[in-house]
């Protein structure tokens, strides 16, 4: 696949967005004549690619998904999220008939994934206008650090602030591999389809996107944003995660505009208490 | 013969559980999250239903008529994973026997 051109590569405050929130979202990036047939493609499914097939080859025989991740925005993003040339682990149509009566538990997909200096996107594609009775994906804004495994989380139905996607047709989004999310019931007439590919990283995670914009202010609020869900003590850890995040894919391991790290890792060496202050220095033997 | 308690069939009773995610380990603190459980089959409760919480803290659930049986422990973090974050910690489950 060839580098995309910086224009469409993402900037720091988007990537730190990605960081806080675990999402960045696309609306209607795909344009309406590929929105038409995607229904069609879809219904008919889409070969299977082995796992960790590079993306450059993994949709040959695929068409219609090979312009899907050669649109200059779709690949910008990418690269700035995975880097040059990422594997596809696997890809899935997912279809929510009318009316269909179940929504997925909450969970993250995969098994508990902790890694910190990287991480998998999974790219969910709406060829649709998803209206909120059709039961788009439900997502949880700022989960994707939690370290829970798979559908543990299940016994939550709903949590302040969560995503209950409403989107328009063509809408891209791509979603941090550890983020709490699920199919909600589809209340509606109309079948809901969404393509989703999962991406692995093959280069370290590191200033891929644009980063002219490193130190914006934007970039550190981002970083500091809250969400209404978070309890009032862990949402200060959630702060401290992201910084750890951010550091290793910025490269820089100072950052800390907000002292959440630095603060509790402060632990200076040097010594100035002289033997004669220390209560517990055995005292001098005089010399003789 | 020793008396047994009324069965479910013959009080007609059934269970309805809520459970709260509050902010802090405090009762009375907002209601982050929220799930409902319904014994009596009548509604159909699941993920993703609603943005709107049924109470503003677990207080108000009390003042409506819950019955809190059960709340999570404090515990403290494990040596060595202090910053970690995982599951929600302030979980209360309450009842209504209707
Ligand atoms: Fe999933």
């Amino acid at each position: 696949m060839p580098h995309p051109h910086r224009k469409h590569l993402l900037t720091s405050v988007q990537m730190a967005h990605f960081v806080a929130t675990g999402a960045l979202r696309m609306d209607a990036v795909v344009p309406d004549d590929m929105n038409q047939q995607a229904i069609e493609v879809l219904k008919a499914g889409v070969p299977a690619v082995p796992y960790g097939t590079p993306l450059s080859e993994a949709f040959v025989d695929s068409d219609f998904v090979q312009r899907l991740v050669e649109l200059p925005e779709v690949a910008g993003a990418i690269h700035s999220l995975v880097g040059p040339e990422p594997t596809v682990d696997h890809h899935a149509v997912h279809i929510r008939k009318a009316h269909e009566g179940e929504a997925q538990n909450l969970h993250g997909d995969a098994i508990i994934d902790v890694r910190t200096d990287a991480f998998d996107v999974q790219l969910m594609y709406y060829p649709q206008d998803v209206t909120l009775e059709m039961g788009g994906t439900l997502s949880v804004p700022g989960s994707h650090l939690r370290r829970t495994n798979e559908s543990d989380t299940g016994r939550y139905q709903n949590l302040l602030g969560q995503t209950r996607l409403v989107c328009p047709a063509g809408t891209v989004q791509f979603l941090h591999h550890g983020i709490w999310h699920g199919g909600r019931k589809n209340d509606s007439d109309l079948d809901r389809y969404m393509f989703k590919i999962r991406f692995n990283p093959t280069v370290r995670q590191v200033r891929l996107w644009n980063t002219d914009d490193l130190y914006d202010d934007a970039v550190a609020a981002e970083l500091e944003q809250n969400f209404p869900w978070y309890e009032n003590a862990t949402g200060r850890l959630e702060k401290y995660n992201r910084i750890v995040l951010w550091r290793a894919i910025s490269g820089d391991d100072t950052y800390d505009p907000n002292y959440w790290v630095t603060r509790v890792s402060n632990r200076p060496q040097r010594v100035i208490t002289d033997r004669a202050n220390n209560p517990h220095a055995k005292v001098k033997k005089e010399m003789v | 013969m020793t008396a047994t308690a009324e069965t479910p069939a013959q009080t007609g009773l059934r269970q309805q559980v809520l459970v709260l995610y509050l902010a802090s380990s405090a009762l009375d603190a907002r209601v982050v999250g929220w799930s409902t459980y319904d014994g009596t089959g009548e509604t159909h409760p699941t993920t993703g239903d609603s943005d709107e919480p049924p109470y503003t803290t677990g207080l108000d659930a009390l003042k409506d008529g819950w019955r809190l049986f059960q709340a999570s422990q404090l515990n403290p973090p494990y040596p060595g994973h202090e910053y970690d974050v995982s599951f929600l910690k302030h979980e209360f489950f309450f009842e209504k026997l209707v």
